[in-house]
């Protein structure tokens, strides 16, 4: 027979309400390192999908994403031509409002040329974009259904395809258009202000222009060495992949990130003050049946293994439940909640470390009861 | 009292606090309780028959005097022995005054315990739990958990608890204030069955006049010293 078990056995009803209020704590706890791996995981979704090994961006800036940057749409070419490199292509990206079918979104527009790297990694449905002009590949958090259309800058697009996790790092769903489509949303001028260039003399306004070109390299290709070749050029530099997912992690969510990392901390130390209160409580309200263990002779490790095991027991329904409940509504959340087994076996550790020091103070105080206490009224 | 006592105190004190607010609660107490005797405590309210149990069960420390448990010194100016826990679980059963049957076990696992806390094999000791129980009448019962029992019943397993690892000495706090005058004269013929069959030593506080005629002896308190011994026809 164990103690712990049998007491819990006895008083169900209160175990379980207890283990249901850490379950709502621990899953509030769950869902910021959730929250905390998604902003990561979100900062690098786009990177990740576009497949660049190389980022070719104007001299002096470390973007797109950490810095704005703009070079001439032909770099492309010579980016292509360098050693080691197998594919280029040019790359457009801006933030846009938009009236969706359920109202207005924010979105980010990738601009990348069909068949270059550059565009989205795989789709849930419908088709990737080719030649024609004015389509949208979307990613499913926009909400924007495949056939739907809507309008940017001036014009109308379609949906013909859509992709699934795809967000930029502030959580702004992706869209994908033609570079063309997309260099004509961004840089073409208004009517009026084209037509005061023209009569005052100026050329056409230059329209070939890419905030980055990304390159997929041969296989072996050192991305550092040709990042050092790209930079041997005048007004360009280059980030490798590795670069800039540093670069994203680092400096782009880094203050989401510092935010939620000490958000959960004090929320864990929180619980870990409430985890240690109801078990001082529970052990307290049993100060009678230790006083008469130890009448009975009952050794000190007895009388600590009885509080220990709730402890752990708490912790451990607790952790379930607070689980359980955030799986199932994660998927409500406004970005994404990540949780992978890795996160779920640190925190289910750090809830056993908690319930393991929580415990300390109750088992002390286990300890000093006094065997007389079971004796009189 | 031909046999070596198992419960010998001499010139046993006890002083709660010191100066002007020190209670003398005990002062000079020596008796010998020996094997099959059952020894009842007397005395009004104050005068020290639980601080003269609590002694005894080395549950508290007395100021003077010198205490031996089935033939071990067990006090002189100091404790002589070590574990005084695995002491009360070896050598002594306890009987409360409200059963203090731990509410989260059965009565056979209440009994059981007291067994594997001194070492038995759990499966043995709910084999041995079961026919303590049966022995008192109360097998029926083995099931149950303490609310359910009634007043006469939780005694009789709080009785089998404490005979659990058959014990020289039983020490009894008021075992029967919530049982009725029916229940406490059974209760009390209970026990000195078990000390004689058993060759036990056994101590009871009372002031249960209803069952003072079941005593072989009874010890008389007043403010903390033995008034008088009743020394009873056996
Ligand atoms: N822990 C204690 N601290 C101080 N005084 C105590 C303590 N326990 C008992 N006393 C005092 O010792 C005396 C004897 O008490 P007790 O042994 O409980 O008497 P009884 O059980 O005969 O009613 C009383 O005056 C009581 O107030
Ligand atoms: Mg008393």
């Amino acid at each position: 027979m164990n103690l712990a078990l049998a007491d819990i056995r006895h008083g169900i009803g209160r175990f379980l309400i207890t283990c249901v209020g850490i379950g709502l704590l621990l899953g509030v706890a769950l869902s910021m390192v959730g929250i905390y791996q998604g902003v990561v995981r979100e900062a690098l979704a786009l990177t990740r999908s576009l497949g660049a090994e190389l980022w070719v961006v104007e001299q002096g800036t470390r973007g797109p994403f950490a810095e704005a940057s703009r070079v001439p749409g032909d770099v492309r070419e010579m980016v292509a031509r360098i050693p080691g490199v197998a594919a280029a292509g040019g790359l457009t990206l801006r933030t846009a409002e938009a009236e969706g079918p359920q109202g207005r979104i924010r979105l980010q527009v990738v601009g990348y040329e069909p068949g270059r790297p550059g565009g989205p990694g795989s789709l849930v449905e419908g088709r990737a974009l080719g030649g024609a002009r004015f389509e949208l590949v979307a990613d499913a958090r926009s909400g924007l259904p495949l056939g739907a259309t809507l309008h940017l800058g001036a014009d109308r697009y379609r949906v013909v395809g859509i992709t699934r996790g795809l967000v930029a790092s502030g959580g702004d769903p992706l869209v994908f258009a033609t570079l063309r489509d997309s260099q004509e949303m961004q840089f073409r001028q208004a009517p009026p202000a084209a037509r005061r260039a023209l009569a005052a003399g100026a050329l056409p306004a230059v329209t070939d222009t890419v905030n980055a070109v990304v390159a997929v390299l041969h296989p072996g290709a050192d991305p550092s060495a040709v990042a050092e070749t790209v930079r041997r050029w005048k007004h360009l530099s280059a980030l490798t992949a590795a670069e800039q997912e540093d670069l994203l992690t680092r400096s782009v969510v880094q203050r989401a990130r510092m935010q939620l990392g000490i958000f959960t901390v004090v929320l864990l130390f929180v619980s870990g003050v409430i985890i240690a209160l109801i078990i001082y409580t529970m052990t307290m309200d049993k100060r009678r049946e230790i006083a008469t263990l130890k009448l009975i002779g009952a050794p000190d490790r007895t009388i600590a293994g009885l509080v220990l095991q709730q402890a752990m027991l708490i912790g451990a329904f607790g952790f379930v439940a607070g689980l359980v409940l955030l799986l199932s509504v994660r998927d409500h959340f406004p970005r994404a909640v990540e949780l992978g087994v890795f996160e779920v076996a640190v925190m289910a550790g750090v809830t056993a470390t908690i319930c393991l020091l929580a415990s300390v103070l109750s088992i002390r105080a286990a300890l000093r009861i006094d065997p007389q206490q079971a004796l009189g009224g | 009292m031909t046999a070596a006592p198992l419960v010998l105190l001499e010139g046993i004190a006890k002083q709660f606090g010191t100066g002007e607010t020190a209670v003398r609660a005990l002062s000079d107490v020596n008796l010998a309780v020996g094997p099959g005797e059952v020894v009842g405590l007397k005395g009004p309210s104050g005068s020290g028959k639980s601080t003269l149990l609590n002694v005894i069960a080395c549950i508290m420390a007395p100021s003077a005097g010198r205490l031996s448990l089935a033939g071990e010194p067990i006090w002189d100016e100091r404790y002589l022995v070590r574990d005084l826990r695995r002491l009360r679980r070896e050598r002594i059963g306890f009987i409360f005054q409200f059963h203090n049957l731990l509410p989260f076990l059965t009565a056979r696992d209440n009994v059981a315990l007291a067994m594997t806390l001194a070492g038995q094999p759990r499966a043995q000791a709910r084999q041995r739990a079961q026919a303590l129980l049966e022995e008192l009448e109360v097998g029926r019962r083995a099931d149950a958990m303490p609310a359910r029992l009634s007043g006469g019943e939780a005694q009789r397993v709080a009785i089998a608890r404490a005979l659990a690892n058959a014990p020289p000495i039983i020490l009894a706090d008021e075992p029967t204030a919530a049982l009725d005058s029916e229940r406490a004269r059974v209760a009390m013929d209970l026990l000195r069955r078990v000390a004689r069959e058993r060759a036990a030593a056994v101590l009871v506080v009372t002031h249960d006049e209803k069952i003072f005629d079941r005593f072989d002896r009874m010890v008389a308190l007043r403010d903390g010293r033995v008034e008088a011994e009743v020394l009873r026809s056996a």
